[in-house]
């Protein structure tokens, strides 16, 4: 944590409110994002207990399974959800836009600009906290290999036609949500724990009712943050259940033992009567039971998640009052080429993402996310000077006014502009001879190196640095207007790389070196196998 | 374990053993039928040399030899090595299209061929660049033969990169420095053979565990006062000697001691090859003020005291001169607060930097800023072992360290609560036990100094 | 000691408990691994540590009989049945809920493993049932390092036993953890190296010796019970030493009562540990803030010093985006 974040904490604790850590949003918020607070049963893996989800803040689904260990109830369950999320999905996937791409022409091997569909806008996941992200992976990963009864008649418990679809949908938002920067699955207490600082720990930033009790408190005049952190975390009604629930998936347990068993107990019980029923009229009137005994769970999984629906809804409008980073949009529009490619893959007839990534698949994700780290950070640090302000303080950028600019020229046949800029800092970056520093000019970076410290002392601590500009100034002898600061111009500088470099292509996984397993040979043509099911119907 | 395999036959003979395993490594890499070897080096065991001498080899097999190193001075290095034992050998230095992308001191080899196009390098004998140039290098024939340097501190996806660039290859590294590590989570692919975060090495032995390992079972570099403690520490089971015996090296100053703190730990570490300057237990900040201020001044008394340093290379003592001195630091702002106090005191020479960038460098005397000292907290960053490593063994007569007391304190009271992921290999020993025994081999050359 | 009821008492509820579900299925899925007489659990021991062993469907399978009378008695009957089954060549043997005693700072704390397994060679392994999933052959993190870490402590108390036998057995130091598989009540199991888990708790243990001292310490008369008033309990807990850090909110009954401490005496490692990493000797909030204000702190202090340039830097950022107020 940089100094400046422990600062703005150690002020939130001072003043009983969350301090800004960010002055502009660093992420991109869809107008029509779906929203999705997902619950599940403890100790199970993927059994779902019921969700809110939907796009109106008003008017959420209501998703419940009353018996989360019956195999029907998740199925019905995650169809519900299919039919609620893919259409959601598919309506961004089929409005597109003309765009370029560079490919490396197969025959060729040359890169060659090709027009592609790219999708003019993307479809966008909002859930509570990190848990939610984790939970909408597994999901994903729960689903994609299930078979329909088209897929595959013989299939003993065949899912529901749209659920392997869903999966592998799900899968995909749930790994690229690991791509720094991306805004496709977004968490809601990440996000928050981005913008502000509160007077508690990171760790407890994750409970979404404790930090939006330190943001924007609701009722509970005059306390402070730490007080309605407090309550949001602990407090409990007559019955001992928590005041604010568990944003999920996980639920609490004094819920579970008290509210959750007896409810399930008598769904359970009904459903045997009615079974057991011996005549029409006594089914109608057990199906009643039954369908008052449903009720009564949907009841309750409401109660436990309508108030995180809503603590979701409001951490969005308080993002919204932040005005948007200059370089949020361009992330987006990456987010957007994802998307479009997995529609692509998804048209194509593509099978589901496997398990496990290949060796070269995870070669290049890693290489794909070190990228976006080192963009985001860049793109974070430019778009926002209290994050620039972290930077200077490590070191890694300075600040300060030109106040000497001298002509010099390269030593080569075609004599280049190479102006010598001095400018004074209070700064301390950590300058080495010749270190390359670039600052940001009309949106691209301009690169300059160190040349030394203005006064004969080699300690830059005196804040004089003297810095050659080697880049964007035009083709001809004189650099063009504007592209050389002035004296008294303020500039800022950085250390780090504005673009990051794109990586060494990796082979094809058909190419695995010897070094890591070879080619993957005929097992990899083999379409991936169902999960083994349990034999009882019941988990 | 460690006590039985040392204190082994009574006539080890360092450069028999050492020639013994080089004789072993040239014959499974020259004519040996598996497609790789690998070799585990400790500090200072010769890795360059053997480095140099299998190109050499390989090259009068008549076999085209690429040579994958991680930095570009670690390539310079092993060229100016390669020209000065052979300098008709035609080499290639294939670089990158940076400005300044090798040292100059290359200009000067006659048959050194520099490009940034490996085409410009078709046919010599021998062709050298970093892990990440070669990866963008595309052939129709693959090289016969590759050496990989530093292969332990190469990632696994580095290694991919340019795997499909050889047949076979020789790895050769030192296990016990610092691992590779991503800027991003890699959790995912924890336990998977190649998971693109780990080593090279880890990588390689998982797909073909039948490939020959070696060892190279003698430091040359540091002294017998250091090699048990390292081994021990660092190297449970892949233990290494000395190549020298006590007595056959020493450090004798000319200017007495003075009676302060930083003389007395510099006789203590003259003497016994180690010396803790103990600073009292106070939290302070990474550029704690005092300790910066200690490790200048013992900096300074080294130089002021005259030092000479004999050994096994020459029977006259050579000066302990300030390019034979180095300040180890965990942080860069460290190293720099250290550099300015040393500014202060006069002094310009003396190498100042992290434990990253010493790796596989060499002097008579260092000084190290312990990682811990004064921290209220431990961090897995602090307590890597690779890191107290590489401080710990660059030395060839002394190492001496400066730190705060309470750092056994700190470490019992760190709950070591690491998360576990399935199916990987757990390196051992762990940072907080080798911590432990450094510290409590270093308690016993203690000067306590309250400056 | 009954934390959870001690911090009821005290007045900071915790939200620990287990539900329910969690538990039935626990113990069915326990239940599920050691049935027809540990047959499915030995063949995970078999396939996942010793391969060059007989397999247990083919070999003699000994289940000894672990009851006895309190504790005491049941570690005896442990420590008589892991005798016997080492001396037992060539066969399996399945200890389930053995109970093992050491030595805690001087007092016997006993523990009970899920199982204990005695291979055919005589050496020993401890097994671990975890009902969290293994999905894809990886599991939580943080849930497989606490499995090992309890593991490690059994493998330790399982060496104290070994040590008394002649010739001592050979603990292994990989434990199987057993868990479902994937979606499934299926087992599947992991073997895990507990080397270093059991390095750090030896380590631990002896130094726990010293908690003696630490009661040693405590003002006479201090109790822990649950019927004592408010105050009364908040004064005996205060005089224990605790260091609490955020961390403790997931392990700790009492966390949130240690939290309400920490924030009152404004100790800074209420926002997590890392925090004091730049703050040097300063440890409340109010010395940091004062000294990031210029009111107090040695300007020569590295960390006074960084301080003052952070609040300026921050200061300067939010009044370049518009008038927010920072530091006054």
């Amino acid at each position: 944590m940089s100094l400046i974040t422990t600062l703005a904490r150690l002020e939130a604790v001072h003043t009983g409110r969350a301090q800004p850590a960010a002055t502009v949003r660093h992420r991109h918020l869809s107008d029509r994002p779906l929203v999705f607070v997902p619950l599940t049963t403890a100790g199970e893996a993927g059994a779902p207990l019921g969700a809110l989800v939907g796009t109106d803040r008003d008017a959420p689904h209501l998703l419940a399974v009353p018996q989360p260990r019956d195999r029907d109830l998740r199925f019905a369950f995650l169809a519900e959800l299919a039919d609620i999320v893919l259409p959601y999905v598919e309506a961004y996937a089929e409005s597109v836009e003309a765009a370029e791409r560079t490919e490396t022409d197969p025959e060729t091997g040359k890169r060659v600009k090709v027009e592609v569909d790219l999708c003019a806008d993307a479809a966008q996941l909002v859930v509570p906290s990190r848990a939610g992200v984790d939970f909408v992976r597994l999901l994903g990963r729960s689903m994609r290999f299930r078979r329909t009864a088209e897929q595959d008649p013989e299939t003993p418990h065949p899912a529901p036609p749209r659920v392997p679809l869903l999966g592998r949908w799900l899968t995909h938002y749930g790994e690229r949500a690991r791509v720094p920067g991306s805004s496709l699955l977004l968490a809601v207490t990440d996000l928050l724990g981005r913008h502000w600082a509160t007077g508690q720990s990171t760790l407890e930033d994750q409970h979404l009712g404790a930090l939006l009790a330190w943001i924007a408190p609701d009722g509970a005049e005059g306390a402070t943050g730490a007080e309605a952190a407090r309550r949001a975390e602990l407090a409990r009604d007559g019955d001992g259940q928590l005041l604010c629930p568990p944003a999920g998936p996980a639920t609490d347990p004094a819920f579970d033992n008290k509210l959750l068993a007896p409810a399930i107990e008598r769904y359970d019980r009904a459903r045997t009567a009615l079974a057991a029923a011996e005549d029409g009229l006594e089914a109608d009137e057990r199906l009643g039971a039954l369908t008052a005994a449903e009720r009564e769970i949907r009841a309750l999984v409401e109660s436990r998640t309508r108030p995180t629906w809503d603590a979701v809804w409001r951490g969005l409008d308080l993002l919204r009052e932040l005005p948007e980073g200059a370089h949020a949009e361009e992330r987006w529009t990456r987010d957007r080429w994802s998307f479009t490619s997995h529609r692509d893959r998804v048209l194509a007839g593509e099978p589901p993402q496997p398990r496990r990534d290949d060796a070269v698949t995870a070669a290049n994700k890693l290489a794909t996310r070190e990228r976006e780290q080192a963009r985001l950070e860049a793109q974070e640090a430019l778009d926002d000077p209290l994050v620039m302000a972290g930077r200077r303080l490590a070191g890694e950028a300075f600040a300060g006014e030109v106040v000497d600019v001298v002509m010099a020229y390269s030593e080569s046949k075609r004599p280049s502009p190479r102006p010598l800029v001095t400018v004074r800092t209070d700064d301390r970056p950590y300058l080495g001879e010749r270190v390359k520093v670039y600052r940001s000019l009309g949106g691209k970076p301009q690169t300059a190196e160190f040349v030394g410290a203005a006064s004969s002392d080699d300690a830059p601590e005196d804040g004089t640095l003297v810095l050659r500009i080697t880049d964007r100034m035009g083709r001809g002898k004189e650099p063009e207007a504007g592209s050389v600061p002035e004296k008294g111009d303020l500039v800022c500088f950085t250390l780090f790389e504005h673009e990051p470099r794109g990586g060494a292509k990796l082979p094809d996984p058909e190419q695995t070196p010897w070094t890591h397993g070879g080619p993957p040979g005929e097992a990899a043509s083999v379409p991936e196998a169902a999960d083994a099911q349990t034999e009882e119907d019941v988990l | 374990m460690t006590a039985e395999t040392l204190a082994a036959p009574a006539a080890f003979d360092p450069g028999a053993e050492a020639a013994r395993a080089t004789a072993a490594i040239l014959h499974d890499t020259l004519h040996g039928t598996e497609r790789g070897v690998v070799v585990d080096s400790p500090p200072g065991a010769g890795k360059s040399t053997l480095v140099v001498r299998a190109a050499l080899e390989l090259a009068a097999a008549g076999r085209p030899l690429m040579v994958v190193a991680q930095t570009n001075a670690q390539v310079d290095d092993l060229v100016l090595r390669l020209a000065e034992k052979n300098p008709d050998l035609p080499v290639g230095r294939l670089h990158s299209s940076d400005a300044d992308p090798y040292d100059k001191a290359l200009d000067g080899l006659e048959n050194v061929r520099k490009s940034a196009k490996a085409a410009d390098l078709a046919g010599l004998s021998v062709v050298l660049s970093t892990a990440a140039k070669w990866a963008h290098v595309k052939v129709d024939e693959p090289w016969r033969h590759a050496i990989v340097d530093e292969a332990y501190q190469m990632r696994s996806d580095s290694l991919l990169a340019v795997a499909g660039l050889f047949e076979r290859a020789l790895f050769v590294g030192d296990p016990g420095q610092l691992d590779p590590f991503a800027t991003v989570g890699s959790e995912q692919w924890a336990g998977l053979a190649y998971d693109p975060s780990s080593s090279a090495v880890t990588t390689l032995l998982a797909h073909n565990p039948g490939l020959p390992q070696h060892r190279l079972p003698v430091s040359w570099r540091l002294p017998a006062s250091a090699s048990r403690l390292v081994s021990d520490a660092f190297y449970p089971y892949t233990p290494f000697r000395s190549g020298t015996d006590h007595g056959d090296r020493s450090l004798a100053f000319s200017v007495p001691s003075d009676g302060s703190g930083p003389d007395r730990v510099i006789d203590e570490a003259a003497a016994a090859g180690w010396g803790l300057l103990e600073l009292p237990a106070r939290h302070t900040p990474r550029t704690d003020p005092e300790a910066v201020r200690a490790v200048a001044a013992v900096v300074r008394r080294l130089l002021d005291r005259e030092g000479r340093a004999t050994s096994e290379r020459s029977p006259d003592p050579a000066p302990l001169t300030a390019d034979r001195v180095a300040v180890g630091t965990a942080h860069r702002d460290q190293a720099a607060a250290v550099r300015a106090a040393l500014a202060g005191l006069g002094v310009h020479d003396v190498t100042v930097d992290t434990a990253n960038r010493l790796q596989g460098r060499e002097y008579d005397v260092t000084v190290v800023l312990h990682p811990l000292s004064g921290r209220p907290d431990a961090t897995a960053f602090h307590l890597e072992t690779g890191r107290l490593c590489v401080l710990t063994s660059r030395h060839r007569h002394a190492c001496i360290v400066v730190c705060r007391e309470g750092v056994g304190d700190l470490l019992d009271d760190y709950p070591s609560t690491e998360p576990v992921q399935l199916g990987t290999l757990v390196k051992f020993p762990d940072g907080w036990e080798a911590n432990h025994a450094v510290l409590a081999h270093l308690a016993e050359h203690r000067v306590a100094w309250r400056p | 000691m009954d934390k959870g009821s001690l911090a009821s008492a005290l007045g900071s509820a915790s939200v620990f408990g287990q539900s329910q579900f969690a538990f039935t299925r626990g113990n069915a899925f326990e239940a599920r691994v050691k049935a027809d007489g540990g047959a499915e659990l030995l063949r995970l021991v078999h396939d996942g540590l010793d391969r060059g062993a007989e397999p247990p469907a083919e070999a003699t399978v000994h289940l000894p009989d672990l009851s006895a009378t309190g504790p005491e008695g049941r570690a005896a009957r442990t420590s008589l049945a892991l005798r016997e089954a080492t001396g037992a060549a060539g066969a399996w043997t399945l200890l389930d809920h053995p109970m093992l005693a050491l030595e805690v700072a001087g007092s016997p704390a006993f523990l009970e493993p899920d199982a204990v397994v005695v291979h055919p060679d005589g050496s020993w392994t401890v097994v671990e049932i975890k009902s969290f999933p293994m999905l894809d052959g990886s599991a939580d993190p943080a849930k497989v390092g606490a499995a090992a870490r309890q593991a490690a402590v059994y493998v330790l108390a399982l060496e104290r036993v070994a040590a008394r036998l002649d010739p001592a057995p050979r603990v292994r130091h990989r434990v199987l953890l057993v868990c479902p598989k994937d979606f499934s009540n299926l087992p599947t199991a992991s073997a895990v190296d507990v080397r270093k888990q059991r390095a750090v708790t030896g380590r631990q243990l002896a130094r726990l010796t010293r908690v003696e001292e630490i009661a040693d310490a405590l003002p006479e008369g201090v109790c822990f019970s649950p019927e004592q008033s408010a105050e009364e309990l908040a004064a005996a807990v205060e005089a224990v030493p605790a260091t609490y850090a955020p961390e403790c909110l997931s392990a700790c009954e009492l966390a949130f009562h240690c939290r309400a401490r920490s924030r009152e005496a404004g100790a800074v490692t209420c926002l997590g540990r890392p925090v004091r990493a730049e703050l040097g000797g300063l440890s409340t909030v109010e010395d940091v803030l004062a000294a990031a204000r210029g009111e107090a702190g040695d300007p020569d202090d590295p960390a006074v010093a960084a301080l003052r340039r952070a609040a300026g830097l921050r200061a300067e950022a939010l009044a370049a985006a518009g008038g927010v107020t920072g530091c006054h």
